[in-house]
């Protein structure tokens, strides 16, 4: 019998980036509200400090922020026709654990959609006709446009602080931003980052070519910043310890420095770390949500009953609690019936390798998680796709990160794996190479889904969430092409040899690709097509809400954050002006 | 600091040690000794997973892995048995990022690592099957340099069956770790007098470029700073060469 907590309003799966916007947003309309985090707490100060905090082994190599796999992990397989088996070793992306989820650990690029990634379907099918999806892809328009996004875009860019260029301010195009960006209503809120000397290498190479590079819309701070919450962030450092570490300087933005200060100073708003969430708990017609069971620090099973259960851990992770408590009709691919786990989408990543005299210094531990130089050319239908054979496109272009050497040390190809030929490889070409990377789209297809898993569990018994995914066709070809693309620039760069690598068949769960994981629990315009309605409530309980990366009906070419962010902010708003009034399905 | 004034401070240092004989600053010697010069912290460096057989192995083996050169130390000098040894007596060694509930079944190579082995056990599963598998009159460390690299390239191929697994899936664990204690921060054991980092240009705790990065193409030889060192001040002045 579970120990039974005092009903409260809201309860918050998961604190990271979505949750701590919940609580901010929903404490302030007044309601009692209990934020549930798997992991421990943290904090810039005393948690993420140097010197210790610039560890490669400890936090990129062996994970220290990741999702503790020894208990909760994920199944996989290619196909349908596998047996699907434990990722046993996290490998091709890693999703985040303790307070603040992903947004401690994340590079910061801060990307908007097209107006046209949300109209996918609709907008391909109109400009190249109804045989371009073919019979692969199981693309989907969402239910919200980039029209409406864009006030929330803007605040969660606000929020952050993100450094960038505006390419298009109310329908007029500005030099130095993105072109292709839809309008906006006003600049970021800062200056955007100067390239590096890589970066400067691929713009003066893309603008030879007729291309229009610009710098990446950063997280990581261009100058000391105040946000519209108060909270001061601090100038980046350049440090080359973003990615998979917390930031010392509070300039990273991140739910602790950004939001979280605010939200649990309301004394409405509470907060209990190592509350692992095991189910949702429904009434006797799964219509309606009466609030969780969770496993507390000391093992004992609480029950914390609430008016409404909002999902906000890593976006499969709440795929995962919806199968698991019974919340929708789980996918099934075989008839295409079913909305839970359909539609799990990924990023199809490639690049072009630049390897440089011994002469050209790149220094690119001189780095950011968001300093990156690129074009937008080949995204999304920025181009014309007529003969191509696919749909979607990607950014490319060279982000200088941090070249931490257990991790970076490329080497041409016929070097050996090992020996003294491949120890001076590395010692002549660590600081001389540098990639241009292609972060293609991801698009749905019938095949590629999520479920739970029939045989591995996790520490507390729940079944584990079983992927099945390949990339498809049309993200091969894709992919093709946009490293053709990414390869003709990299000729141009000045260096010595160009060394292309596209994606392909079949993916694997092994080498680190990306943590762009989405889809799964997309939201529509349709009950019998999507598990979430345009507001991210579940079409079948009404009073659980789902967000996250999960939502995306398909991936586009870009970074998932900033659109995880808007639609929070966008959720946020539906539910305090319109559900609260009249609890009740939003969409009829 | 170039390799010629470090051997230069060394042999200031090791004049001082054997006069005195204070053993702090003999110790303070041998542990930042270039190639050629230590010989004494590998022969006991106090291991704490590895036995002596396995120690043998291991010293060999990584050295063929990344071998000593004119320039810079090998796998050996810099450390990285220790490396390994204390990786595999904590908590990676007991498989803490591993998921290592049954059932165990072979996979594609795309569902990745399969074993219920943690590193710790699959280092001493190998390792007693490679100490019989070699066993044709010389063990893996008496062997010329050549012969270990073709034993070592069999390993790498899955010629050889360590139990019920491939050789393989051991070789690349090993090469993996390798390459970590190389480049990995000194506190681990290995990288010893940052051997790795100054092989290749890398900076290590050392993170404030804020008013360097724009400065494209800059020679950057500023001394490597380990964790232990790190003052906890970022000097953000520093000299521009071309």
């Amino acid at each position: 019998m579970a120990w039974r907590m005092k009903p409260v309003d809201v309860v918050l799966v998961g604190m990271g980036w979505t949750g701590a916007i919940l609580a901010k947003e929903l404490g302030e309309a007044g309601l009692r509200i209990v934020g549930l985090e798997r992991g421990v707490s943290q904090d810039t100060v005393p948690d993420w400090q140097s010197p210790s905090m610039h560890d490669e082994l400890r936090y990129a190599v062996r994970h220290g922020m990741m999702q503790e796999v020894s208990r909760e992990t994920y199944t996989f397989r290619n196909g349908a026709g596998q047996e699907a088996l434990p990722i046993r070793k996290l490998g091709s992306f890693l999703p985040g654990t303790d307070l603040g989820g992903a947004g401690v650990h994340w590079n910061g690029q801060t990307w908007r959609f097209l107006p046209s990634d949300f109209r996918a379907r609709s907008h391909n099918i109109e400009r190249y006709g109804k045989d371009i999806m073919g019979a692969e892809l199981a693309v989907q328009d969402w239910p919200v446009s980039y029209d409406e996004l864009e006030p929330h875009y803007d605040r969660y860019e606000y929020l952050c602080g993100i450094g960038g260029k505006a390419g298009n301010l109310r329908g007029a195009i500005q030099p130095g931003g993105n072109p292709y960006e839809g309008p906006r209503a006003r600049d970021y809120p800062n200056p955007p980052t100067e390239p590096a000397y890589a970066g400067a290498l691929f713009a003066n190479a893309a603008l030879a070519l007729g291309y229009t590079p610009f710098q990446v819309p950063s997280a990581n701070m261009t100058r000391a910043y105040t946000n519209p919450e108060g909270l001061a962030l601090q100038p980046c450092n350049v440090c080359g310890y973003c990615e998979r570490f917390g930031c010392e300087h509070f300039a990273k933005s991140s739910p602790q420095v950004c939001i979280l200060p605010k939200a649990l100073a309301m004394p409405n708003v509470e907060l209990r770390t190592r509350a692992h969430v095991t189910r949702v708990l429904l009434d006797a017609q799964r219509t309606r949500a009466t609030g969780v069971i969770y496993i507390d620090a000391s093992g004992r099973e609480v029950e914390q009953p609430a008016e409404m259960v909002i999902l906000c851990s890593f976006g499969i992770n709440n795929v995962r609690h919806m199968l698991v408590s019974g919340i929708g009709q789980p996918y099934d691919p075989a008839t295409g019936d079913g909305t839970v786990g359909r539609n799990y989408t990924y990023q199809t990543m490639s690049s072009a390798t630049v390897f440089y005299g011994s002469d050209r210094r790149l220094n690119q531990f001189m780095g950011a998680g968001a300093l990156g130089t690129v074009i937008d050319d080949f995204n999304g239908d920025n181009f014309d796709h007529s003969g191509l054979g696919f749909i979607g496109g990607g950014y490319m272009g060279v982000y200088t990160t941090g070249a931490r050497p257990i991790e970076f040390h490329p080497v041409p190809p016929g070097t050996p794996r090992w020996g003294a030929q491949w120890k001076s490889a590395v010692a002549r070409h660590y600081n001389h190479t540098c990639s241009v990377g292609c972060h293609g789209a991801s698009m749905a297809t019938r095949g590629n889904y999520l479920s739970l898993d029939t045989t591995y569990r996790d520490a507390f018994g729940v079944p584990l969430l079983r992927m099945t995914f390949d990339f498809p066709e049309n993200d091969v070809r894709m992919s093709a092409y946009l490293t053709d693309r990414a390869s003709e620039i990299a000729r141009l760069m000045g260096g010595q040899t160009v060394v292309p690598s596209s994606a392909k068949r079949p993916y694997s769960v092994v080498p680190y690709q990306t943590t762009h994981n989405t889809g799964g629990a997309i939201m529509g315009a349709d009950p019998r097509t999507s598990a979430v309605n345009r507001y991210l409530q579940s079409w079948d309980v009404p009073n659980v809400f789902v967000m996250g990366a999960c939502a995306f009906p398909q991936n586009p070419g870009y970074n998932p954050t900033d659109t995880v962010g808007a639609l929070t902010y966008w959720s946020a708003e539906a539910i305090k002006n319109q559900y609260l009034k009249a609890p009740g399905p939003l969409v009829r | 600091m170039t390799d010629l004034s470090r051997r230069t401070l060394l042999k200031g240092a090791g004049v001082v040690g054997a006069a005195s004989t204070v053993p702090a600053a003999a110790q303070h010697a041998a542990d930042h000794a270039p190639p050629g010069l230590h010989t004494r912290q590998n022969t006991n460096p106090n291991y704490r997973f590895f036995n002596a057989v396995e120690a043998a192995f291991v010293e060999a083996a990584v050295e063929r892995l990344i071998p000593a050169d004119p320039q810079w130390p090998g796998a050996l000098a810099a450390g990285v048995p220790v490396f390994i040894d204390r990786q595999l007596a904590g908590p990676y060694g007991r498989g803490e990022t591993l998921y290592l509930a049954g059932p165990w079944k072979q996979g594609t190579t795309e569902q990745g690592y399969q074993l219920r082995l943690s590193p710790a056990e699959l280092y001493r599963t190998s390792l007693e099957r490679i100490g019989q598998s070699s066993n044709e009159g010389k063990t893996f460390h008496q062997r010329s340099g050549d012969e270990q690299d073709a034993f070592l390239r069999r390993l790498e191929a899955g010629d050889l069956d360590l139990g019920g697994f491939s050789s393989a899936i051991f070789f690349e664990t090993l090469l993996a770790n390798t390459v970590e204690g190389f480049f990995a921060d000194p506190a681990y054991g290995g990288n010893r007098d940052k051997a790795g980092w100054r092989m290749v240009g890398f900076p290590g705790a050392y993170a404030a470029f804020l008013q360097l990065y724009t400065h494209h193409g800059m020679t950057f030889d500023r001394e490597p700073l380990g964790m232990d060192e790190h003052t906890g001040a970022h000097p953000v002045v520093h000299t521009i060469g071309r």
